[in-house]
């Protein structure tokens, strides 16, 4: 623990912090482009130059130097204030400065530097550089020009992505930043360096000249396209919603967010349900909420009423459907869409109770039936870091590239029971055993033989709980706490044969076999469900609503609403409380307060942002267990999984373009 | 002058072949194993005894660099110990310098040994020699000698039968000068772009493969078997305190017999350039200036260079260095400003764009001194430029953006009033036009 002085106050900082750390922990700025607290050190921009002494007579990086005892820094002194004037003065000599039309303008650390540490005027006479376009994709606009070479890019590529896409080009003056051979950066994170580049070289191609960060409403939300739970920022204008950005919280997203959930926000004002459908003669036609209603109250359902929840649902949502169902008479609530039927009896064994932060510290990962770069590309950060740390991966499933070196032990999921030597010994040594199963891996049945590998290799112990699932959809765990689960999943409505049948969101769900029922589609986009629905009830996207969410680590968490709904649509709770009376049933609640409550006291958990405790006690699983072959990961296009991202024509070219390898040809500028 | 029976390059002009028999009959390899076995401290401290300073320019002790590395090896993640290193430092690519490439091609075996007794004494598994692209014909000699060596027993298992096993590898870089900034170096032999890493941590504890590694110039490792040999007494008995031994002087420019010579340290630059070159060209009257260490070092005036002895503290007596004693002799038909803008556009070349104050400061003085060539500027900018100067040195992760900055400070400092007089006279004659 070293103690040193920053301006002559005395701070006692962590063994191992850097002098830049410690003059933070005593309340000084210090500027900075190039240093990252999530990326490597490079101390190339020369922004946080200190006066350090003892040492050389000249400043030194902050963000490089190892803090020491009886250190004085000094960052206040004229040598200080000389270096980082220089600096600025370097930066800005070969920077355009054409923030009137960069979309980095009034977020850009370049501006606010130069205002708090600059000269005020360049002395620079000379032409300035230019850097010809590169092509980094159809997220990321690039405007090379304005680039100051820090490396945030690079280094997030290769060390937190795991992929080599970015690099530099060239030397001194004529270094570029560039992806190799300009192809477009693919990965699923790659979005990430447009909020890590500190000034506008790298932006976003979709939002380009949309607003202004000054213009912006900022909601705090949570993502819901996959079960992450990533928090994010929703900045909006008027109606709609513009962009999102990740917020930092580091048990979950860290600071970094998937193109997905980041991109698809253009899919809001697509393809949305505005109005109200009935369907007349096999069409649907455009009807009142009045008519909508007694439509379905005239097919009479009484207890003959089912729901099916969506991916996307926020908690409310489906408590108000359950709580509507259950005043019918009827307990026929499903959330497995595509007819998943495991055991739900114990939330823990459906939970990922490693918890993201706690997967780094794994030393041993056995993923089944997990596409997990697709699926959840934050947790396949996590586990980039646990394998750096050491961990040993193995993958039981067909293969796909891994941002780490893991091993692949084939696509038969028959392989749990008959694990190789060298595997179960991997995991024999482990401290920190641990398994993931993955969506695909419980369609092949691999719950209990996965349970009961985690009791073979002690995977629980009072200090660690290495039993994971890997869900994709954002609504899973608050589905099944709200108990959104049949024993025989989906067929047991199917059996039940239901007058009607409310699908909240539900896209996914084979409609064919609902053909007696009275469909009725609640939801925001006119996607699948809305073509097999008699009735379409438009209702809110995630933006429009404010909401609990229940991420796959079994972490509630709350979002806000940051925009209206378009047109007609209402917010889900709504739709279902009118249609309560149409049913003339009471269900207890008349506002979005009293919903919540009434929620919160069913299901305390819900209650309380943060980890919801399942315990730790699994069932014992069965080694024998009837296992199902071959595994398939349900997701084939990482940019349309749902709804919204379907409808995003940013979604839809990144799917065309980075899978499909379609190639647009480039307005000629 | 030198006596010949001092001399420890004795085959620097290749007056005899290269080869390990030739070199055998010249003393090399003489008994390396008796040098070895008095073990590695007792090397370390007869290397530190004899005063020898880092060759390579910054004249830092070598055998207190020596020292630094770990006598036990440090341990990886999964407790295995770390091999050591040494990397020698063949990338010479400094404007005038051109010792090491003379040491390569006439007597590579001085080298191939020092580095083996070099390496013993750090306790180091291997030698890695970088050698830079562009000397084809001497990478050839020095790859045809390595393998002579390793034919003979000298490297390999069991060196020259000392028991230490010990291997030398030759590497060849691709013509980066920055290549030759010791962690820059490490950095391209491990196959990345050649930049140089922050310090801390220095090579000796994380160096190449980010095991200890140390970093030396081709020609401080070349005399340590001759040290050994000779006695430190021997080699300290040349030169002034603090700056002993015998060093290759390379002499370019204007003087009548260009030459690369091994002399004592200390020795008048007067009577250097008398006794090696044949004088200046058009006598001493017109010596306009002196560069007298290789590009990197500020210019000195010819009358202050008269007299000053040729060591590390004589040339920083005089605002300057020795760097690599490569003198760069300028009389006065030089244009002077072109030449040191020249150097800049050097600089603006090699700079390899890592850290911004070089990358985007080495451009900005170089166009600036090419308007003060021609006069096309204000006189205010030449404080402009020395202000630039000042912004660049110093704020740099590696030592190119002080190379870059002080042969300007030095111009400005000594040759004001010509640059002065060249931005006064194209102003006038432009006013003449504009009538």
């Amino acid at each position: 623990m070293p103690k040193l002085t920053v301006d002559g106050i005395e701070v006692e900082v962590p063994a191992g912090a850097t002098v830049l750390q410690a003059c933070e922990a005593a309340g000084k700025e210090i500027p900075r482009f190039c240093y990252h607290e999530r990326l490597s050190i490079a101390g190339n921009c020369r922004m946080c130059l200190v006066e350090v002494k003892p040492g050389p007579p000249k400043p030194q990086a902050s963000c490089a130097l190892p803090a020491g005892e009886g250190q004085e820094i000094r960052t206040d002194s004229e040598m200080v204030r000389k270096a980082r004037e220089g600096v600025m003065e370097f930066l800005l000599i070969n920077h355009p400065l054409d923030c009137p039309i960069c979309d980095q303008g009034g977020e850009c650390d370049l501006q606010d530097q130069s205002v708090a540490y600059g000269r005020g005027a360049s002395r620079y006479d000379e032409n300035k550089r230019a850097v010809t376009e590169k092509y980094m994709g159809p997220l990321i606009k690039t405007v090379m020009t304005r680039c100051i070479h820090c490396t945030r890019c690079v280094r997030f590529s290769e060390e937190i992505a795991g992929v080599d896409e970015i690099g530099a080009l060239y030397r001194g003056e004529n270094m570029q930043i560039t992806t190799y051979l300009e192809r477009a950066a693919k990965h699923e994170l790659s979005a990430n360096v447009i909020d890590l580049c500190p000034v506008g070289a790298l932006t976003s191609r979709p939002y380009a000249f949309e607003a202004r960060p000054w213009e912006l409403k900022k909601t705090l939300s949570i993502d819901v396209s996959d079960a992450v739970g990533s928090n994010i920022r929703i900045d909006s204008r008027g109606r709609e919603a513009l962009r999102i950005l990740p917020r930092v919280n580091d048990d979950v997203n860290e600071e970094w967010l998937s193109d997905k959930a980041r991109f698809q926000v253009d899919g809001l004002t697509r393809r949305r349900l505005d109005r109200v459908w009935i369907r007349k003669q096999g069409k649907l036609q455009q009807a009142s909420w009045e008519d909508a209603f007694a439509a379905i109250a005239k097919a009479k359902p009484g207890a003959s009423i089912a729901a099916i929840a969506g991916d996307m649902l926020d908690c409310e949502t489906m408590f108000a459907a359950k709580v509507l169902l259950k005043a019918s008479g009827s307990s026929l609530i499903e959330s497995r869409q595509t007819g998943m039927d495991y055991a739900v009896s114990s939330l823990a064994a459906v939970n990922f109770n490693s918890t993201f932060a706690g997967i780094e510290t794994a030393d041993a990962i056995l993923i089944v039936g997990s596409h997990v770069r697709w699926e959840a590309p934050l947790v396949n950060v996590r586990l980039r870091k646990a394998a750096k740390n050491g961990a040993k991966i193995f993958i039981v499933g067909p293969e796909w590239e891994t941002t780490y070196p893991a091993t692949f032990l084939g696509a038969d999921v028959s392989v749990l029971s008959k694990l190789p030597g060298d595997v179960s010994d991997a995991f024999k040594d482990a401290k920190r055993p641990a398994i993931i199963l993955g969506g695909a891996g419980l369609a092949a049945g691999a719950h209990d033989a996965a349970l009961a590998l985690a009791v073979k290799f002690k995977m629980v112990t009072p200090e660690w709980n290495g039993f994971n699932v890997l869900h994709m959809a954002a609504a899973r765990m608050g589905a099944l706490m709200l108990g959104f689960a049949q024993q025989g999943g989906i067929k047991d409505l199917v059996a039940a044969k239901p007058a009607v049948l409310l699908a909240l969101g539900a896209d996914e769900v084979d409609f064919s076999a609902f053909e007696g029922s009275l469909k009725v589609y609640i939801g925001h986009h006119g996607d699948k469900a809305a073509h097999a629905a008699d009735i379409v009830l438009p209702a809110s996207a995630f933006t429009e609503k404010a909401g609990t969410y229940v991420n796959t680590e079994g972490r509630v968490q709350f979002a806000d609403k940051a925009v209206f709904a378009p047109g007609d649509a209402r917010e889900d709770w709504t739709i279902l409380r009118a249609l309560a009376d149409a049913l003339g049933v009471t269900v207890g609640f008349d506002s979005f307060a009293e919903l919540q409550a009434a929620m919160i006291a069913e299901v305390p958990a819900l209650g309380i942002e943060g980890l919801a405790d399942y315990g730790s006690d699994l069932p014992k699983g069965d080694a024998k267990a009837d296992l199902g072959g071959e595994i398939r990961y349900p997701i084939k296009d990482f940019y349309l999984t749902n709804p919204i991202a379907r409808a995003s024509e940013t979604m839809q070219r990144c799917s065309s373009e980075l899978l499909h390898g379609v190639e647009f040809a480039e307005a000629a500028e | 002058m030198l006596a010949d029976k001092d001399r420890i390059f004795t085959n620097l002009y290749g007056f005899q072949p290269w080869n390990l028999k030739a070199a055998q009959s010249r003393g090399d390899w003489d008994n390396t194993k008796d040098i070895l076995a008095k073990g590695p401290d007792a090397i370390i401290e007869e290397i530190k005894a004899s005063g020898l300073r880092g060759r390579g320019g910054a004249g830092f002790p070598t055998g207190m660099k020596w020292s630094f590395m770990p006598k036990e090896p440090p341990k990886d993640q999964n407790g295995n110990p770390k091999p050591s290193f040494l990397v020698i430092n063949a990338d010479e690519s400094e404007p005038g310098s051109c010792k090491d490439r003379e040491i390569i091609r006439h007597d590579p075996h001085k080298l191939i040994e020092g580095a083996l007794v070099a390496g013993f004494a750090m306790r180091a598994r291997a030698a890695y020699i970088y050698i830079r692209g562009e000397y084809i014909r001497e990478a050839e000699t020095l790859f045809a000698a390595v393998r002579e060596a390793y034919d003979a027993g000298l490297l390999g298992k069991n060196a020259a039968g000392s028991g230490y096993d010990f291997d030398v590898f030759v590497h060849r870089g691709a013509g980066a000068y920055i290549c030759g900034e010791e962690t820059a170096m490490i950095e391209s032999l491990e196959g990345k772009k050649g930049q140089p890493r922050l310090k801390p941590p220095f090579p000796a504890g994380a160096g190449l493969y980010g095991c200890p590694t140390t970093v030396n110039n081709v020609e401080s490792i070349a005399v340590a078997p001759t040290i050994m040999r000779r006695g430190a007494s021997w080699f300290s008995s040349f030169g002034r305190e603090n700056n002993k031994g015998t060093k290759l002087f390379q002499i370019s420019g204007h003087v009548e017999k260009p030459c690369v010579v091994e002399e004592s340290m200390s020795i008048p630059f007067r009577e250097l350039i008398e006794k090696h070159c044949g004088g200046i060209r058009g006598g001493w009257d017109n010596l306009l200036a002196v560069i007298p260490g290789g590009s990197s070092v500020p210019l000195v005036p010819g009358h202050m260079m008269m007299d000053v002895p040729m060591d590390f503290d004589g040339c920083k007596e005089v605002g300057s260095g020795l760097g690599t004693a490569a003198l760069i002799v300028m009389d006065k038909s030089t244009d002077i400003v072109r030449a040191i803008s020249r150097l800049s556009h050097f600089y603006m070349h090699e700079s390899c764009g890592q850290c911004t104050p070089c990358r985007e400061g080495t451009g900005w003085m170089y166009r600036v001194m090419e308007r003060l060539r021609t006069g096309d500027a204000e006189v205010e900018e030449i404080d402009m430029l020395q202000q630039v100067t000042k912004q660049v040195e110093g704020h740099t992760i590696c030592a190119l953006g002080d190379a870059a900055a002080w042969p300007i400070q030095g111009l400005i400092k000594h040759f004001r009033p010509e640059i002065e007089r060249r931005i006064t006279e194209r102003s006038a004659s432009m006013q003449e036009a504009a009538e």
